[in-house]
């Protein structure tokens, strides 16, 4: 009985509590930075893509709605997503893929409004995926930490990386 | 046998196996980088550290390392005791020190034994502060990557490349934390088995990369059983696809054949499925020029219409399955059937399927040549023709050792202390060749001579080991056959390699000669009999009405106004001349094939064939062993590809032909083992399409974390298509089912089990380490293998040739090479690249008289292009030995001796790789 009366308490209280609901959409919610919505892929602090297609997040995703190809550039050495497509009609914005990421690359942006009439449309390539910037995390670059060479980072030069051995020194 | 306890659980064991081959056996999960089930132990990683007690009330113990610490019953054992499993994760930890941030672009990535064991031991945070060692790498050629910052020093790659496959240009270079597995120089990796580094390597320093250019993930790879179409020894594969692109061949365990290892050929020479020159739609010439696609219908509708006209003469092939091979018989009546071996190929095959049917000679599985304790080769280039047959003979060179170890007390597994005992002697290995060959460092004798003369040492062996046996009129090489024949008569089990590459029936005779006098004298001897084509005794069984001379002068002459030529380029068979008159006769050919070749140019209708990776069928190896081979992937929808059989089925529903109607690949099995004795046994080469596993699923062909399945067919339409349904096979183009390796081991479509992702997991797909699949090894034995009592039909052959007499110009003798004397192979990307440009090898004097030296260019009126001269002093005057096969010249060696003369225009190619 007094858990009943407490009930009814609780709820004839909000009638006096600032509404949470907005007019949406002519006015917009607000949502955080960390908000799980449209997928972005996101470049290097140097401009360049931050994917290297690694495949993490495609394996990560629970309903399989990311596909991509790996490809390297003869020029630099960069491993690159010959295409990324994520086909957002299956997307659940688990965040699963951001999560997997071991280079900053795709990330979740507080964009929720992603409905389209046709399904086709929601099918979104590595062009409609890139944006021109860091996203979330302006310092970081794989590329700097991994030891894998690439134009303009020899070896010995990635994060606390000795210089390259000579295994031909005779030295004790 | 031995009883081991571990954690309190009783296993049985065998005794003097060491620990970590018994808990293994088991299926027990325990740590191990260094120890490789082919290669013994050397102790040298300290990761398999477990504890041993000495009774029931030992409460301490003391660490041990399972690989070097032999089963003796009764021991009592704890994997799981806190001690070893910290000491095993310090292990790692130390390891992972230097290792770099390489994971997301690094090939092994997801299939990774560092990765495994770092997981499996639950080392998970980095504690050292300092910098991590870094290395240049090295260019190692088109085959393997190198990333040396990844290495955590177990010395597997040498010990496989060097102590196992007799590699000399990968070493262990430097000294103490400076370690560095390369060579000295930048260059290609020299051995024919480099490729295996990517599967031996624990980590990812030497890389597949081909795979690498077009890379993806062990679990988004949809794989099948396959047997590879590199040459007759039929390893065992799995090729592997994503995106409609053959991805990469990986090696599936054999018990019998491949074991571990496959060569390059068979692991990089499958590109051509990806071939921008595949054929992919039906084509018709509409006149002498043009060709068009008019779609599969019109083209079965106009085959039709030639198959009823009049009568068609089928040629098929020793690359096609049997079962392709079979439905063309079944369409064109036996009589006007050719199996598509070249005149001198069919003769040869048919000896050898002889020989082998009079018995007396067991016929050896790849583990019975590592077992032979002496080999005779006779006038078989086995590095070039059988690869994998050469490295099983560099183990069995290496059984004086292990029977001096075991005389020592040495312990079979224990590799470094064997190798020391032994002291790099060898059992006796003699090679009778041409030329030299890189095995030649196994041998302990050599003779280097024409085919005829290799024959009549056979011969002279053969008659040397039981007198009742023919001997050569005139001189042999007396000191070589004398060294044989005493060895091979002291021999337990002695083996006699023989094969095609001779083209020379003497030579196959005189093997069996000697195999049979063996025999006569209470041996055991067992006979290889390598031919060239994944489906040679295949081909071979299946014989049909014709020769491939009949088959084509039946159609130059008229007689026949169709030709069908399915799977097979005649100018590889047979000489320019005769093909180029049947084909340019006004007869209508039609060719059914996976590849644009000059066979290809010529037809007036073609329809595009599945390649071994886009159908089902059987192929038969050298051991008369057939193999089922399944369907990877699916051609693309917009292609009209399909299987050779599926095309004939049509071709004769549209011609009104009956007999070929069959319902399926079961069906069509089921027929050519009805009509063809010799094949009566292919359905049990596998399990039928019906065959579910445990709670009525089949089997996947997708790893269980396949990914992208929403989205990679996303860009042409948004709606998944429904998985098709294979009606044909146990398997299905999904991960659902269970692939737990209880299924037939004809079954495994890859290899993977909880916490092995690498391709180390295959120990739980195996009955013990390094034994038999669980599912029993693959494949049905078509001739018998054991000889039993039965040498009753082994006539011995009784005519010996005459020695070789140069006359007035040059005997071409053939030559083989691993990288382009194949025909598919020659067209994959990788092996393209390492391909030899033509070449003779000429006796100094002979190259002298002719007024040329090495890289010079000579012609002469029956070879289609000039071809450099190499120089060799142990080829006879008199001869050249000339490498043949080749995507330039392509066809069989004139039989008649040739004039060469210098060709100054001739521009050498620049060679990447001399070999050869």
């Amino acid at each position: 009985m007094w858990s009943q009366l407490r009930t009814i308490w609780t709820v004839f209280q909000h009638t006096f509590m600032r509404n949470e609901t907005v007019e949406y959409p002519d006015e917009m919610p607000y949502a955080a930075p960390r908000y799980r919505g449209r997928i972005i892929l996101t470049r290097d602090p140097d401009g360049e893509e931050r994917c290297v297609a690694c495949n993490l997040c495609a394996v990560a995703c629970p309903v399989d709605c990311i596909a991509l190809q790996k490809t390297e550039r003869e020029e630099d050495g960069r491993w690159y997503p010959e295409f990324f497509r994520i086909n957002f009609s299956r997307c659940i914005m688990c965040g699963m893929c951001e999560e997997a990421c071991p280079t900053y690359a795709i990330q979740l942006t507080p964009d929720f409004e992603l409905c389209e009439f046709n399904r086709d449309s929601m099918v979104y390539e590595k062009e409609h995926l890139l944006i021109n910037g860091p996203g979330k995390y302006p310092d970081y670059s794989f590329w700097g930490v991994a030891g894998k060479t690439i134009e303009g980072k020899d070896k010995g030069e990635a994060l606390n990386e000795a210089p390259p051995t000579d295994h031909r020194s005779l030295l004790p | 046998m031995a009883t081991i306890i571990v954690d309190g659980e009783r296993y049985e064991a065998k005794a003097g196996q060491n620990v970590l081959e018994a808990v293994l056996s088991q299926h027990l999960d325990l740590p191990y980088f260094c120890w490789h089930p082919a290669m013994g132990s050397v102790g040298a990683c300290r990761q398999c550290a477990i504890m041993e007690y000495a009774d029931e009330n030992d409460e301490r113990g003391r660490m041990v390392m399972a690989c070097i610490t032999s089963v003796r019953d009764g021991m009592r054992l704890s994997i799981a005791a806190p001690h070893a499993a910290r000491f095993r994760e310090s292990v790692i930890e130390w390891l992972m020190e230097n290792h770099p941030h390489d994971c997301p672009v690094c090939e092994e990535g997801g299939e990774c034994h560092l990765q495994d064991m770092t997981v499996m031991t639950g080392h998970s945070q980095r504690r050292y502060r300092g910098t991590k060692r870094t290395w240049r790498n090295q260019d190692l050629g088109p085959f393997i990557g190198h990333e040396m910052n990844r290495c955590i020093t177990c010395y597997r790659c040498v010990r496989f490349y060097r102590d196992y496959a007799g590699g000399t240009d990968l070493e262990a270079l430097g000294s103490r934390s400076r370690m560095y597995f390369g060579r000295a120089a930048d260059g290609k990796l020299e051995s024919e088995f480099s490729g295996n580094l990517v599967e031996v390597c624990p980590t990812g320093v030497f890389t597949d990369r081909p795979f690498s250019k077009q890379y993806t993930r062990k679990w988004d790879l949809q794989s099948a059983p396959s047997v590879c179409p590199g040459c007759a020894v039929g390893c065992n594969i799995f090729p592997s696809e994503r995106y409609g692109d053959l991805k990469r061949v990986h090696n599936r365990y054999h018990g019998e054949i491949n074991g571990y290892f496959l060569c390059d050929r068979g692991r990089f020479g499958s590109h051509f499925v990806n071939d921008p020159s595949r054929i992919r739609k039906a084509g018709m010439r509409v006149d002498d020029e043009v060709f068009e696609a008019r779609g599969a219908d019109t083209a079965i509708d106009a085959l039709g219409e030639m198959l009823r006209d009049g009568k068609a003469v089928g040629i098929g092939s020793p690359r096609a399955s049997v079962e392709a091979n079979f439905a063309l018989r079944s369409l064109v009546g036996r009589d006007s059937f050719c199996n598509g071996l070249g005149e001198g190929d069919a003769e040869l095959i048919a000896l050898a399927l002889d020989i082998h049917g009079r018995g007396g000679a067991r016929i050896p599985t790849l583990t019975d040549v590592e077992a032979a304790d002496a080999v005779l080769v006779l006038g078989e280039d086995v590095l070039n023709t059988a690869p994998r047959v050469a490295l099983a003979m560099r183990q069995a060179a290496r059984g004086t050792a292990f029977e001096m170890a075991g005389a020592a007390a040495i312990p079979d597994w224990q590799d470094a202390g064997i190798r020391g005992h032994a002291q790099g002697r060898l059992s006796p290995v003699f090679l009778a060749t041409t030329l030299p060959t890189r095995i030649d460092d196994i041998a302990a004798d050599t003779l280097h001579a024409t085919p005829q003369d290799i024959a009549r040492a056979g011969y002279a062996i053969a008659h040397r080991i039981d007198g009742d046996f023919a001997a050569p009129e005139g001189a042999v090489a007396d000191d070589f056959v004398d060294r044989v024949a005493a060895a091979l008569g002291k021999a337990k089990q002695p083996l006699i390699v023989t094969g095609t590459g001779s083209a020379d029936p003497a030579v196959m005779q005189a093997a069996a000669n000697i195999a049979w006098a063996l025999r006569a004298r209470g041996g055991d001897p067992a006979l290889l009999i390598a031919p060239h084509e994944a489906n040679s005794f295949g081909a071979g069984m299946l014989d049909g009405g014709l020769t491939l001379d009949a088959a084509l002068e039946a159609v130059r002459s008229g007689a026949a106004r169709t030709l069908v030529v399915m799977e097979n380029d005649l100018y590889r068979r047979a000489d320019y001349e005769r093909v180029d008159a049947a084909l340019a006769s006004g007869a209508e050919v039609v060719v059914i094939d996976s590849i644009e070749n000059a066979t290809a140019q010529a037809a007036n209708l073609l329809l595009p064939a599945a390649t071994y990776a886009e159908c089902n069928g059987t192929f038969v190896n050298y051991e008369g062993r057939a193999q089922r081979f399944y369907q990877v992937f699916e051609p693309a929808a917009e292609d009209e590809i399909a299987p050779s059989w599926m095309w004939i089925r049509r071709a004769a529903k549209a011609a009104g032909r009956d007999g070929c109607d069959w319902s399926g690949i079961e069906d069509l099995v089921r027929a050519c083992a009805e009509n063809v004795p010799a094949l009566a046994a292919i359905p049990e080469a596998a399990p039928t399409a019906g065959y579910r596993g445990k709670a009525d699923t089949r089997i996947p062909r997708q790893p269980h974390r396949y990914s992208g399945r929403t989205a990679m067919r996303a860009d042409v339409n948004v709606h998944e298509p429904k998985p098709t349904v294979d009606d044909e096979t146990p398997f299905a183009y999904s991960m659902e089912g269970q692939n737990t390796g209880r299924q037939p081991g004809a079954a495994v479509p890859y290899v993977w089990s909880p916490g092995w992702n690498s391709n180390q997991s295959v120990f739980k797909f195996q009955q013990e380490v390094g034994g038999g699949l669980s599912g029993g090894d693959p494949g049905v034995r078509l001739i018998a293998a054991e000889t039993g009592s039965n040498g009753a039909d082994a006539r011995p052959f009784r005519s010996p040739p005459a020695a070789f007499a140069s006359g007035d110009g040059f005997r071409l003798l053939p030559l083989h090479a691993i990288f382009g004397s194949d025909e598919l192979s020659a067209r994959s990307w990788p092996v393209a690249e390492t391909s030899p440009s033509p070449y003779i090898v000429l006796n100094p004097e002979d190259a002298r008289e002719l007024g040329v030296a090495r890289g010079d260019g000579v012609k002469c009126d029956a070879l289609p292009v000039s071809v450099e001269v190499r120089i060799d002093a142990a080829m006879t005057p008199g001869t050249a030995a000339c490498v043949c096969g080749l995507p330039d010249m392509p066809g069989p060696l004139p039989a008649d001796p040739v004039e060469f003369v210098r060709d100054p225009d001739f521009e050498r190619a620049t060679e990447i790789i001399a070999r050869g």
